[in-house]
Order: C-alpha cells, then structure tokens, then sequence
C-alpha cells in the first residue's frame, strides 16, 4: 500500500499529538515544554487561517486580471512596490498567510518582483509587530530596521525576479486536493 | 484579529449581495486550498515545536558573544533556523538587550527569524516552489545581515 505524503504528515501529527498527550500524563518536562510550544503556534494559526483562505478564495473569484496585471503586473511602475508594501504591512498572520496570497497574486499575473517584494515586507513590516518592537526596544530600533531593509528588500525583489526570469522558473499551481 | 473577522464577514456579506454563486464558489475555493495545505501547516508546527524546544537554551547562550561578528553569526543562524511569534520574541529581545548583548546581534536576530523561515520551507516551497523558496530565503540572510550592520553603525557599536 503505498502511503501519499498528504496521509504520512497526518500520520506524523497522530504521532506527535500521542507524544504530547502521554508526557502531559508522565509530566515527562520536554514533552510538556514542546506541547506548550505547539500551542502557542497552533492557537494563531486556528484562528488566523481559515478567515484569511476565504478571503483568498473570495479573491481568485473577484480580482480582474487586468486590474492585477497593470498595477502588479509587466507594465506597472514603481507605485506598484508601494502597494506591495502597503497590502503587507497591513496582512494578518505574516508569511503563513502571505505565501499563499502571493501565489494566487502570481497567477493573477502579478510579477515576481512584485510579489517577492510583498512576502518580504509582510515578515518585516507587521503594523503591529512593529509597535511591539518599538515598545520594548525603542522606536530607534525600528526606525532603522524598517527604513533600511524597505530599500534592500525592492531592489532585492527586483534581482530575484532577475534571476528566476533567466531560470524560465514557473511558480507551481496550487494543485487540488486529490479525493 | 478580531478586525481580520471583521473583514472578512464584511467582504463575504458584500460579495453575497453582489453574486451568490460567484462567493459560494469562492469559498469553496479558499476551503479546498486549505484542505491542500493543511498537513503541510500541522508539520510545521511540529517542527516548530521540537526546535524551538531545543534551541532557546542556545539563543541566550550564545548571542552574548564577547565577539560582535560571531554574536551576528550565531544570532542569524539561529533566527533562521527558528520561528518565535512576536510576543515571545520581542521580550526576548528585550531581556537579550538588557543583559547587555548588543543591538547589532539583536537585529540579525531578530530579522532573521522574521524574513529567514528553514522551517516554514514545507509551505513555502507548495507556494513558490522549490528553487523559488531557496533563492526568497538566500537573499533575505543577506538582506538580514546588512540591516544588522547598519544597526551596529547607528548603534556605534561598529566603528567605521
């Protein structure tokens, strides 16, 4: 019987979970602490993903490709990278939730530079990541973090979209899920 | 978060009102793509959940270098090599300061957990492929590593 990786991360989650469970039991220490861990991620992530996947589907059905293509696509300028930067520092969940926004993006017909250029900032430029920062380790900190990583991050795009345009690289499609 | 809820009962409500069967399909749209994506999301809890587990020790071990340039190293090493939710990080971030690590070490830190994701590779790579998520994260280690030098100059922390 052949075991498709979809089933054998399932499989991987039982076991992890059954792990958790009994060093709850045992009060085995680094089990419990992995546990704690877990549900730190897992928490945001329950609550995060499945408003912003309907959000996504809502998305490929509504967005006109030509509304994409010409302010993320081949013939938009520069306003495009502020726009990238704009929808980024305003997404919820970070790059869990950018990764697949950039690939329906992508097959919208937005560019690579584009799209690298949004992944990128919604790691760096959180609004409210960003307040924390300031917060704890003062506004300078941040100051200089975000005003010198938003240049490097569009010309770093731009080479990146250089060198996967030579590389003929095709994002892959999202395929569906095999019943 | 709760804005997140906001937006999107707005955004489906509005999408109703202007097409039933274009929001239905929608939806269906954005559930099946994250049934596809589910597994790959649980295994990267699971790794998450193991490295952070060993790794913590390390981070306040070893980013107190007497060395700035290795206390760049290893905090860039280990900010890739981990992935910490904000409010955990920034009070790290804060105790790691207070102990006196420097800001330098910090930033290449705390950049490196946001931008360089080895354990969100099992997503990343369904979204932008394979050599796509290799070169994404090779540049941002780069990136990374200039925003943490340039802390260091505006910290004088680095003499030019």
């Amino acid at each position: 019987m052949k075991i498709s990786p979809r089933t054998r991360n399932y499989i991987y989650f039982g076991l992890f979970m059954a792990f958790i469970a009994v060093s709850f039991l045992l009060k085995y220490e680094p089990g419990v602490a992995m546990g704690n861990n877990f549900y730190l991620f897992a928490k945001d992530m329950v609550l995060i993903l499945p408003p912003a996947f309907i959000l996504i589907g809502l998305f490929d059905v509504w967005a006109k490709r030509e509304v994409i293509e010409k302010h993320f696509g081949e013939t938009a300028d520069a306003r495009g990278f502020v726009w990238s930067i704009l929808l980024a520092a305003t997404t919820v969940g970070g790059t869990f939730v950018a990764f697949p926004v950039a690939n329906a993006l992508y097959h919208k017909g937005a560019r690579y530079s584009m799209i690298m250029t949004y992944i990128t900032a919604a790691s760096l430029v959180m609004i409210p990541m960003s307040i924390m920062e300031a917060a704890i380790l003062g506004p300078k900190f941040t100051a200089v973090r975000i005003l010198v990583s938003l240049p490097l991050v569009v010309i770093g795009s731009i080479f990146i979209e250089k060198l996967l345009l030579r590389m003929k690289y095709r994002i892959p499609e999202v395929q569906e899920v095999q019943k | 978060m709760i804005g997140l809820y906001i937006v999107t009962a707005v955004l489906v409500l509005v999408s109703l009102i202007a097409d039933r069967q274009k929001t239905v399909k929608g939806i269906r749209i954005g559930v099946k793509k994250f049934r596809k994506i589910l597994p790959n999301y649980l295994k990267l809890l699971i790794l998450i959940a193991i490295v952070l587990f060993f790794t913590e020790g390390l981070i306040v071990r070893y980013l107190g270098q007497e060395n700035g340039l290795l206390g760049i190293m290893a905090g860039m090493l280990l900010g890739s090599a981990t992935m910490m939710p904000g409010f955990i990080a920034y009070p790290l971030a804060g105790v790691l300061v207070e102990r006196g690590v420097l800001y330098m070490v910090v930033a290449g830190f705390v950049t490196t957990l946001m931008m360089v994701g080895v354990l969100t590779y099992p997503v990343e790579k369904e979204y932008m492929g394979a050599k796509g998520t290799i070169i994404r994260n090779g540049v941002s280690f780069v990136i990374a590593a200039v925003i943490a030098l340039a802390m260091g100059v505006f910290y004088g922390e680095v003499i030019l």
